[in-house]
């Protein structure tokens, strides 16, 4: 088979935070009882109009700027016209032509095998929910039962171009984009609860020996449950389309557009419809609602509320802490607060790159036990300080190390009491550890001959045999040094 | 049997309740019982609400008794057309397909009303969803000229326009998208009020067309209809297309006669088909304003002959998306057929709708397809800033623009109602208003030879409701025409 090229562009909708629903006060919590958060608005009721929440449209302007958007300076709204049960109006309340906010970008992050890779943005736009229609699935022709909860949420529907060339990059944008969704405070982006959904369009190009190309049907593939079905569905479609290539040479624009649902159980693509034509959405401006200019205050306002995002904290820490590429994303992807908390514990006193490992590592481990947050854990910045300091002078390792970290959490204290209270000694007897490294050798001389022989590991029974006699107070660093020292004497 | 006590100005009436001559209680019950009299041959209310009426008066009058302060409305009963929506009771836009339908909410003007001590009595007829000229496309029967029971009292708020002209209450509300008010006030001999675009709150109307239709009121005095409007105006938070400006006062300024008032003529006014008689009226008329030393200007209006197209395209297009939610799903007529989901939205829509509504939604449907929006909804929205363009042109020289509210006098029942055509011509003086945005009001200026009332329309620019009501009024003062009632029941 040759090679192709996969091109995709996503289509994300997110749920904005807001409160309430995008023209009408009614709660957007999820999981209330069926068609309980609705009133005569958002049902759609005769003679009712909608009132645009402030709010989401402020969210809104926020993401258009976290994601280097253009900001029209006036903006309007539009209905969608569909006769669906779950769409009360029987038209939707969306953007057509002037969408608040178009041509953006989003970079794909760096990591240490790849480069940054920037994604083209066509638009992002404001539009409400429609509710939700649960079929009965039995096969017995049961009716349809439509719950109006959703009807009428806050979505913002982020637009890519087609400039994602892989189901990893596909995956890594979406983690990015909820990343800064989140950290911005716009969308909490859980796909489960469906504040954030996704659909991919996907086609191939297959390069031809004149150094032209062949771009297939493109596929819109929904029912994308989880980032992971997004990246699977991706691979297989390309795949598909590959193979369908070769089968009948159909060509994009030979066959019109389809959709496709990824069945995650068997891991493949179904397609569930030709668009024979183009719906005709009758798309019109929306008469009830006026339309928005953007203010200068507005925008400002916007700016100020963004705080910094991703890219940006990921620079920072690379520049003022010597972290590398890994361990700052590390951070930055445990967001903000964990971020700021990192960053208090290096200017009490503890190394850049322990510091990182121990947040990364045991904090997070405790938050995540304990199912708490960081405003929550009991260990203050400085105190964790002194232990990463505390390890670092004593040499202990980091099985002891850790003993010492349970025992702070355990008795409230700071790491010098815990030590002292666990009787924990680094032996640093240059002398004392030459000794039983020489004892160790004669004892276990098959290891030594191994590690003559070029088998480095060998040496690691060598010294697991004195950290057992010094029951692991032995000082790491000093153990290895006077190690390889013993066995080049041989 | 006693003349009714709704044949009194609503100025006098308004004296003899502030005074306490007579009760609120005295005027629902006699109002109540000339509508039981009266309203068989008029078929203007659709229904009554006597129990929550009658309530509602004792407690004004209670609270009269007990020298607690009582709203501007002082326990007047009130008549709304029943395109209005009004908590707990029926509410059908003359329309099969709602029936059955009872709001849980009020309007915003039914609240207004209630809290400045108005009584809304019952609902009136209309041609259904309001789309007519002459309340013959009622899903419940049409409603009677008083003044000629063979004829139509106009539309499509004939049944408010018939219930104030025949006495059976005082004061009325009705809604006008292209002359609904004041084609039927001109028909039925009283005055009618179109107020400015977005100076009276639209929450609760029924939609037919968002960007055109305003409520507003009948009485047969200025009096009256300053006094309702007075109540009725002012910016609603449910209502973003609502102006948020404050309110004049319309009643103290009522008696206060415009010095130099400028009067406009159009020539576009007196086109053909035009009935000499209601010409005659019309010139009459403009000689009171000179005696009053009024000057006259001739103003232009250039695009109103494309007015009746531009009103067809607009009105329907946004009606063809307003009615889409009468689908039998959530609320409303659903067909008792089982069948599939698109049948079981054709056959309640099918079996809803009336023949006028069916062909307006086709019409607007149309009118927003793709391949014919730019040609048709597009274009009429480009005329429509033209016509609007000549008002301001025309307002720049005179304070207000008099001519006939409609060609002729009211029509024989059924003379066109198979004539669709025909049909929409009698509204080509009126609709011009509302695709501008601006005020107007019809008021009685004479009679026909067979006894038919004539109508003047009045028309000024936006928010200048106060400077309309005191021109009407100049003219009022000195002329008989409000004075006069039909004979039909005395
Ligand atoms: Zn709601």
């Amino acid at each position: 088979m040759s090679e192709y090229r996969t091109v995709v562009g996503l289509e994300v909708h997110v749920q904005l935070l807001t409160i309430s629903k995008l023209f009408c006060g009614c709660s957007v919590t999820f999981g209330q009882p069926p068609n309980s958060a609705v009133c005569p608005v958002c049902l759609g009721m005769p003679g009712v109009l909608p009132v645009m929440n402030q709010k989401a449209f402020e969210l809104a302007l926020r993401a258009a700027l976290a994601l280097n958007c253009q900001i029209a300076p006036y903006t309007k709204w539009d209905r969608k016209n569909y006769y669906y049960p779950d769409l009360p109006k029987n038209f939707q309340i969306s953007q057509y032509d002037l969408p608040f906010s178009f041509e953006g970008y989003l970079d794909i992050p760096a990591s240490l095998d790849q480069p940054s890779k920037r994604v083209g943005l066509f638009r992002a736009h404001l539009e409400e929910d429609a509710g939700k229609s649960m079929h009965d699935e039995s096969g017995q022709g049961g009716s349809t039962k439509v719950d109006l909860n959703r009807a009428g949420t806050p979505l913002l529907e982020i637009v890519s171009k087609p400039e994602i060339h892989s189901a990893e990059d596909a995956r890594a944008y979406l983690e990015e984009l909820r990343l800064l969704l989140k950290e911005a405070g716009i969308s909490d982006c859980e796909m489960q609860e469906g504040s954030l959904r996704c659909d991919a369009n996907v086609n191939i190009h297959i390069p031809q020996a004149d150094g032209s190309f062949i771009a297939t049907p493109i596929v819109e593939v929904k029912n994308l449950n989880s980032f992971r079905a997004v990246e699977r569905s991706i691979r297989y479609e390309a795949m598909r389309q590959m193979e369908q290539y070769q089968k009948d040479g159909k060509k994009m624009g030979e066959v019109s557009k389809c959709t496709a649902g990824w069945d995650d159980a068997r891991g493949v693509t179904i397609v569930q419809r030709r668009k024979e034509e183009a719906s005709d959405y009758r798309y019109f401006p929306e008469p009830d609602l006026a339309p928005i200019r953007i203010t200068a205050e507005m925008l400002e306002r916007a700016k100020a509320s963004l705080g910094e995002l991703p890219h940006q904290a990921r620079a920072r820490l690379q520049a003022d802490f010597g972290l590398g590429i890994y361990d700052a994303d590390l951070l930055v992807r445990m967001g903000r607060a964990i971020t700021a908390y990192f960053e208090k514990v290096v200017s009490a006193g503890a190394d850049a790159k322990s510091a990182c490992n121990w947040v990364a590592n045991q904090v997070l481990t405790t938050l995540n036990e304990s199912k708490s947050t960081i405003d929550q854990y009991p260990l203050t910045p400085g105190i964790l300080a002194g232990l990463v300091v505390e390890v670092q002078k004593s040499g202990l390792n980091m099985q002891r190390a850790r003993e010492v970290y349970g025992a702070m959490l355990a008795d409230g204290v700071d790491a010098k009491t815990a030590i002292q209270k666990l009787g924990f000694v680094a032996v640093a007897d240059e002398a004392a550890l030459a000794e039983m490294i020489r004892k160790a050798m004669a004892a276990n001389p098959k290891a030594v001959s191994d590690f003559k022989a070029g088998k480095i590991k060998a040496a690691d029974s060598l010294k697991g045999a004195v950290m057992k006699e010094t029951k692991g107070m032995a000082k790491a660093d000093l153990l290895q040094k006077i190690l390889l020292d013993e066995l080049n004497k041989v | 049997m006693s003349s009714p006590l709704a044949e009194r100005p609503v100025r006098e009436l308004k004296g003899l309740l502030d005074s306490g001559a007579i009760t609120s209680e005295t005027l629902v019950i006699d109002c109540l019982v000339h509508i039981s009299q009266r309203n068989p041959a008029i078929h203007a209310f659709l229904r009554v609400n006597p129990e929550a009426a009658l309530a509602q008066a004792k407690a004004i009058d209670l609270k009269r008794k007990t020298g607690q302060a009582i709203g501007l409305l002082s326990g007047i009963p009130i008549a709304l057309k029943d395109n209005i929506c009004t908590k707990g009771l029926t509410t059908t836009c003359s329309s099969k397909i709602l029936e059955h339908f009872i709001p849980p909410y009020n309007a915003t003007v039914v609240e207004k009303i209630i809290s400045a001590d108005g009584i809304p009595i019952g609902k009136t007829n209309l041609d259904e969803f309001a789309m007519g000229s002459s309340t013959e496309n009622s899903a419940f029967g049409s409603t009677r000229n008083p003044w000629d029971l063979d004829r139509i009292p106009g539309g499509s708020s004939g049944g408010s326009a018939a219930a104030v002209a025949g006495s059976l209450v005082p004061l009325a509300l009705g809604s006008d998208t292209g002359g609904s008010i004041r084609q039927p006030a001109s028909f039925c001999g009283i005055n009618g009020l179109k107020p400015s675009y977005g100076r009276v709150s639209r929450y609760g109307l029924v939609a037919f067309s968002s960007s055109l239709d305003q409520i507003g009121p009948f009485s047969n005095d200025l009096f009256g209809t300053a006094l309702l409007l007075q109540a009725i105006a002012g910016h609603d938070s449910k209502d973003t297309t609502s102006i948020n400006q404050s309110v004049p006062t319309y009643l103290e300024e009522l008696d206060q006669p415009i010095p130099s008032l400028r009067i406009g003529i159009a020539k576009e006014f007196f086109a053909t088909g035009l009935d000499s008689e209601v010409e005659k009226a019309i010139q009459d008329a403009l000689m009171v304003f000179k005696s009053l030393g009024a000057k006259v200007v001739d103003v232009s209006l250039p695009h109103s002959p494309h007015a009746i197209a531009t009103y067809y395209l607009v009105a329907t297009a946004e009606a063809s998306s307003n009615l889409a939610r009468f689908d039998g799903m959530h609320y409303g007529h659903r067909s008792k057929e089982k069948s599939s989901l698109i049948d079981t939205y054709c056959n309640s829509r099918g079996e809803g709708f009336g023949p006028e509504v069916k062909r307006r939604i086709m019409l607007g449907t149309y009118a927003l397809s793709s391949g014919y929006i730019d040609a048709y909804y597009a274009k009429a929205l480009g005329v429509r800033r033209l016509i609007l363009n000549d008002f301001n042109n025309a307002f720049e020289t005179c304070d207000v623009i008099i001519g006939p509210t409609a060609p002729t006098a009211a029509f024989k029942w059924g003379e066109k109602s198979s004539d669709p055509l025909a049909m929409y011509l009698s509204d080509i003086y009126t609709i011009g208003c509302n695709l501008a945005g601006i005020a107007g009001i019809s008021i009685p200026c004479g009679f026909t030879t067979k006894g038919l009332p004539i109508g003047l329309q009045l028309q000024s620019a936006s928010l200048t409701e106060s400077k309309l009501l005191r021109a009407a009024r100049m003219f009022e003062n000195i002329t008989p025409w409000h004075t006069k009632r039909s004979p039909t029941f005395s």
